[in-house]
């Protein structure tokens, strides 16, 4: 038996393996602590709503959220009238009107954020022909999601001797090929905090992350939670289910 | 089925219907009475757990079903609202993922077990054959459904394998046309995709009855691999071995629970939360874990084989690989008729078990291999030398080394009967 345990452990071992591929030749980010880290992670509230601004005063002139409504925001702790508030700061397009035309008018609570260009296109003849991405999924679709953006926007440095860059590129420590369009986006102090939060590239990029994480796993919360009391309920049931079967089979050999 | 002899019960509505149509005899007779052997050791739960993870592939894919549209340019983002708008959706939806990769954990183990204790030898050679036949028919219902979420992966990953049916000789362009309905995957192939995503598992449901019918026939195998002589060597299926079912299952449920709860996208590829976009190739184009050995196989063959000293090509390298890969499902399907051995146990066959150990190993370093980049090096060696080197041990095992170990292998002295084995066992 012993043995039979060993090949579904060194099986469940190698699973993983099929999806550790790293990247590119970039180095993989440093694991940065987080607070919606483990099994009883949640997210710091305060960190998403710094975050938020992060994302609205200054990666939002590029990349766009669009999975995500303001009535989504009420998860960082905001109340509906805040959320009004933060709906009502952008404008939207709706239509076509009773005369057939389209038309603006503020953000309602259950509209999305609007993204920055109309289209691909758009985005990138702004861009030095490179795709910003929308961020909605973004730390889901990266490797160590997290820890990478973090990396990604702290990881700024001169480009090593010998590298040309063109115009409008950039290097980067953590990029996969270390090349990426996109300026640093973020510098000291670009942010202002309304408390004493420190006003860093670092603290901004963890912000954000904090933020974007939420955008892209709005369920973190919930699944753990559930998931914990699930796992109690099936060990419990399993040790019951296991009493049953001994004492069911105890007459038996 | 079921006309012989019939069950007398005692609640009348359960009677009238029975008189009727002996399904409770039947239940009765196959599940309650059934005589199975005593002497069971836990891998005989993974059949159970099996099934049980079918039926949950069912149930949670028909409630997707329900939210999803199939469209490229809508299929993306179908996903996206259930994971985010629709009510308990994502539990959903990571209950499908990783149970699709629990299903697949579940087989394997369930025939490394026929393997290892022989239980597709004579009389279960059909009952082997269509365990056989389910499990390729789950690599199809995985594949497909793995296009479902039009990810990048989605897409990439469908290019890639559905362009291998274009290597057969005379009709692979038809064919690959056929599946794709058009010149490349595009929307009609996402279409017909969703469409027999749907049928197969209900093609897999009617192979599973037959499965465990031809299994009622035979009756089962067990860690000895003696057939049942008396009523000694046997338990009735209720209530011990559906009191074990259900405990192995809830120990399997604990397990596949902390992966949806807890790290529901370990298995899953990141670049598949990119929307598909058939102008961006990934870096690097995966399948799933489970079809990594039977990958590596595919992609081992990187050399044209023709005549010597000629430029005569009989099997082009892409040809090769896709007879590679099919060839080693389909010495499966022949597994019964490579090891002949009179043993089936590989307790009492100490040779046969450490070479299948090995097979195990060669298949699990085959995954990796599979995983890797087609460029890779393992300590300054291309990978892909090691992934014939893998392949052809493979091979060799059901080829060469299952037909000689039957001829030759002495084996050790089987007890008298299963009851004996136990009682000698217990004594220790
Ligand atoms: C001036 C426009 C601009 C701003 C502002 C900007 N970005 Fe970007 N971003 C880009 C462009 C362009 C790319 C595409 C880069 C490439 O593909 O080389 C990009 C790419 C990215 C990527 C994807 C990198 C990858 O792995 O492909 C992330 C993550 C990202 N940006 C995050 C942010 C965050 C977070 C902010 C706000 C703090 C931000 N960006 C602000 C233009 C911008
Ligand atoms: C043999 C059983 C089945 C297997 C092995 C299987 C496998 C899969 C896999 C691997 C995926 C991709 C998951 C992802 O990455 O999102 C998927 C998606 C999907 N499956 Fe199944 N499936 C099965 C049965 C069913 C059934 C019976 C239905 C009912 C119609 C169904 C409906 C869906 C739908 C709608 C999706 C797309 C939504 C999504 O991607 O989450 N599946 N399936």
């Amino acid at each position: 038996m012993k043995k039979h345990l060993l090949i579904l452990l060194s099986v469940l071992l190698v699973m993983p393996l099929g999806v550790a591929i790293a990247g590119g030749d970039a180095p993989e980010a440093e694991h940065q602590r987080w607070h919606f880290d483990g099994h009883f992670g949640t997210f710091d509230r305060a960190a998403q709503q710094r975050g938020l601004k992060v994302y609205r005063e200054v990666c939002a002139a590029c990349h766009g959220l669009k999975r995500i409504a303001f009535r989504n925001l009420e998860a960082l702790g905001y109340d509906e009238g805040q959320v009004k508030a933060i709906a009502g700061e952008y404008t939207v397009e709706d239509g076509p009107d009773d005369e057939g035309d389209m038309f603006e008018r503020p953000a309602r609570p259950s509209d999305r954020f609007p993204s920055p260009f109309a289209n691909e296109n758009q985005a990138k003849s702004a861009n030095n022909g490179a795709l910003p991405p929308d961020l909605s999924l973004i730390i889901k679709a990266r490797h160590h999601g997290p820890d990478y953006v973090y990396g990604l926007l702290t990881g700024y440095e001169e480009a090593p001797e010998g590298t040309t860059l063109l115009e409008g590129q950039h290097w980067n420590k953590y990029m996969p090929g270390h090349i990426i369009a996109m300026a640093p986006p973020v510098s000291d102090d670009q942010v202002t905090y309304e408390d004493e939060t420190p006003q860093t590239v670092e603290q901004y990029s963890k912000d954000v992350v904090e933020f974007l994480a939420w955008a892209s796993e709005p369920e973190l919360e919930e699944r753990k939670s559930t998931g914990i009391k699930v796992l109690i309920f099936l060990l419990a049931f399993a040790g019951i289910m296991y009493a049953i079967k001994k004492k069911i089979w105890a007459s038996v050999h | 089925m079921g006309s012989s002899e019939r069950t007398v019960f005692e609640n009348p509505v359960v009677e009238w219907i029975d008189s009727r149509l002996p399904v409770f005899t039947m239940m009765q007779k196959e599940y309650g009475v059934f005589p199975t052997p005593k002497n069971f050791n836990y891998l005989w739960n993974f059949g159970a757990i099996a099934m049980f993870m079918l039926v949950t592939m069912i149930v949670t894919g028909i409630v997707l079903a329900m939210h999803y549209t199939a469209d490229v340019t809508q299929s993306f983002d179908a996903v996206e609202r259930i994971m985010r708008d629709v009510n308990g959706g994502w539990l959903l939806r990571y209950m499908h993922s990783n149970g699709g990769s629990f299903f697949f954990i579940a087989v394997y183990i369930h025939i490394f077990r026929g393997m290892y204790y022989g239980s597709y030898k004579q009389p279960r050679e059909l009952l082997w054959i269509l365990g056989v036949v389910i499990f390729i028919l789950m690599m199809a219902t995985a594949f497909i459904g793995y296009v479902l979420p039009w990810g990048q992966m989605s897409l990439w990953g469908a290019t890639v394998i559905t362009n291998l049916f274009s290597a057969i000789p005379l009709v692979g362009d038809s064919i690959v046309t056929l599946l794709w309905g058009g010149f490349s995957v595009d929307n009609p192939t996402l279409t017909r995709f969703f469409a027999l995503h749907y049928l197969l598992p209900f093609v897999i449901f009617a192979v599973v009855f037959l499965h465990i019918w031809a299994l009622h026939v035979t009756g089962s195998n067990n860690p000895l691999g003696l057939e049942p002589k008396t009523e000694k060597d046997t338990l009735p299926f209720h209530p011990y071995y559906t009191m074990k079912d259900s405990f192995g299952v809830v120990v399997f449920l604990l397990l596949y629970a902390y992966v949806v709860f807890f790290a529901p996208n370990m298995l899953g590829h990141p670049d598949n939360y990119i929307p598909a976009n058939s102008l961006v190739t990934p870096a690097h184009i995966v399948p799933e874990w489970y079809f990594l050995p039977f990958y590596a196989m595919l992609r081992a063959i990187t050399f044209d084989i023709g005549i010597p000293f000629t430029d005569i090509v009989i099997i082009s390298a892409k040809l090769g690989g896709v007879i590679t890969m099919f060839g080693s499902l389909l010495l499966w399907l022949v597994l019964p008729w490579l090891d002949t051995h009179p043993l089936r146990s590989a307790r009492f066959r100490p040779l046969y078990k450490k070479l299948l150990i090995l097979l195990v190993l060669d298949f699990i370093f085959l995954g990796y291999v599979g995983s890797q980049a087609a460029d890779a090096t393992l300590l300054g060696i291309p990978l892909s030398v090691f992934g014939l080197i893998a392949t052809g041990l493979y091979f060799a095992y059901f080829i060469v080394i299952l037909p000689w170990l039957s001829k030759n292998e002495k084996g050790r002295e089987l007890p008298a009967s299963i009851h004996e084995a136990v009682l000698a066992k217990n004594k220790k």
